[in-house]
C-alpha cells in the first residue's frame, strides 16, 4: 500500500447543482419562472402568499406553489383555498425532518407540479435563515422575508442568507408601533451586506405594500424569459 | 446547523474522487463567508463518514478571507465583519474576490503497490 495524493477541486456543492441544473430545464421547457421563498420561522411566507396570490391570479399570471415544511400541511391547506395548485414537499417523517429544500427534494416533488399549467412558480422553503441559502433548487430568483419582531441585527448574523436573496421583504410593519424597534436601521444593516438588493416594507396582515410585491412578481416572467 | 448537511456534501464528493479506495487525509478549501464552523463540520464528518472509505481520515481545512473588490476603484481589500461597501465608491459595485469557496481541494488515498501496472495505458 502506498499513499497517493488526488489534486480534487471541486465545489463540495456540485452534485446538488446539477440536480438544481436539471430542474432549472424542466421550468425552461415549460416556461416557468421560479422564486425560492425564504425566511425565519414565523416571518409571514405563508400569509404573504395568501394576500399577493390572490390578486396574480385576477390578472391573469397563472401560479403554483411547492410548499416545502419539516412536516404537516397546514400551510398548503392554507393556500389551497385559493384555488391554485398547491403541491405540499415534506422533508421529513413525522417528527421533523431536513431543515431547508434542496435540489433532490424539489426534483422528487416535480411530478406533482402541473408546470405545463402555470407561468409562476413559487417554493415556499422551510423557515431557517441558514440552510436553505446553501442550496439552490433552479430557481429564478431568491427572495426572502424578514419580520420587524426578528432584530435589526439579523442581516449582520446572517449575511450568507441576506446575500442570495435580491429581495428582500421587511414584513409585519403594522406592528411598528407596538415595538421598539429601528425598521431604518434593519434596511441599513440589509443594504451593508447586500447593496444590490430591493427592500420594501409590508404588512401582509393588512395588506399595506403587498401590491408592491405583487406587482415584482408580475415582472418577473418577463424578465426570466428575456435572460433564458 | 447547516455543517451536517455541509458534511454529507463533503462526504459525496470525496467518495466520488475516492472510487472505492480508502481515504486517510481530506483537505477543504472553505471561504469565511460561508460561516462554516470548522469543528461542527469536522465533527459532522466523523459520523457521516463512519463505515465508509472515508472512515479515520485526518481533515485540514484551509481558511480562505474575505476579500472584495470594487469594480469602479480596483480596490481590493479583506473584511472582518459583513459590510460590502467600498470606502471610497460606497455601494453598488462591490464583488466578493475569494471567501465564498465550499471546495474540496484534495484527498490522499490508499493505492495498491501494483496498481500503476494493472491501470490501462
Amino acid at each position: 500500500m502506498h499513499r497517493t495524493k488526488v489534486r480534487v477541486v471541486e465545489d463540495a456543492l456540485d452534485a446538488n447543482n446539477t440536480i438544481a441544473a436539471a430542474n432549472r430545464s424542466d421550468f425552461d421547457r415549460s416556461g416557468v419562472t421560479v422564486v425560492n421563498l425564504m425566511s425565519a420561522p414565523g416571518a409571514g411566507k405563508t400569509m404573504l402568499l395568501e394576500r399577493a396570490l390572490e390578486g396574480l391570479a385576477e390578472d391573469g399570471l397563472r401560479v403554483g406553489v411547492l410548499e416545502g415544511d419539516v412536516q404537516g400541511s397546514f400551510d398548503a391547506d392554507r393556500l389551497s383555498l385559493l384555488h391554485l395548485p398547491v403541491v405540499q414537499l415534506n422533508t421529513g417523517n413525522g417528527f421533523g425532518g431536513e431543515c431547508h429544500l434542496d435540489a433532490n427534494m424539489v426534483r422528487s416533488a416535480l411530478p406533482a407540479v402541473p408546470l405545463d399549467d402555470i407561468d409562476l412558480l413559487l417554493v415556499e422553503n422551510v423557515g431557517n435563515l441558514v440552510c436553505p441559502a446553501e442550496f439552490r433548487i433552479g430557481e429564478d430568483a431568491k427572495i426572502m422575508v424578514c419580520s420587524v419582531t426578528e432584530g435589526e441585527d439579523k442581516p449582520l448574523k446572517y449575511p450568507l442568507m441576506f446575500r442570495s436573496c435580491e429581495l428582500v421583504i421587511i414584513n409585519k410593519v403594522d406592528l411598528l408601533e407596538y415595538l421598539d424597534f429601528d425598521v431604518d436601521r434593519l434596511e441599513a444593516n440589509i443594504l451593508q451586506v447586500n447593496p444590490q438588493a430591493t427592500v420594501m416594507r409590508v404588512s401582509a396582515k393588512t395588506g399595506d405594500g403587498v401590491d408592491a410585491f405583487r406587482a415584482w412578481l408580475q415582472a418577473l416572467p418577463a424578465r426570466a424569459g428575456a435572460t433564458a | 446547523m447547516h455543517e451536517f448537511d455541509l458534511s454529507n456534501a463533503v462526504l459525496a464528493t470525496v467518495r466520488k474522487h475516492a472510487a472505492g479506495r480508502r481515504v486517510t487525509h481530506v483537505t477543504l478549501r472553505i471561504g469565511r463567508l460561508r460561516q462554516v464552523v470548522k469543528e461542527t463540520l469536522a465533527f459532522y464528518l466523523g459520523i457521516v463518514g463512519k463505515d465508509t472509505e472515508c472512515e479515520g481520515a485526518t481533515l485540514e481545512i484551509i481558511d480562505v478571507p474575505a476579500v472584495l473588490r470594487c469594480t469602479r476603484c480596483k480596490n481590493e481589500w479583506e473584511i472582518e465583519i459583513p459590510a460590502f461597501i467600498c470606502g471610497t465608491c460606497g455601494p453598488g459595485a462591490v464583488e466578493v474576490a475569494t471567501g465564498e469557496e465550499f471546495m474540496v481541494e484534495s484527498i490522499e488515498v490508499e493505492d495498491e503497490e501494483n496498481a500503476a501496472c494493472t491501470a490501462p495505458r
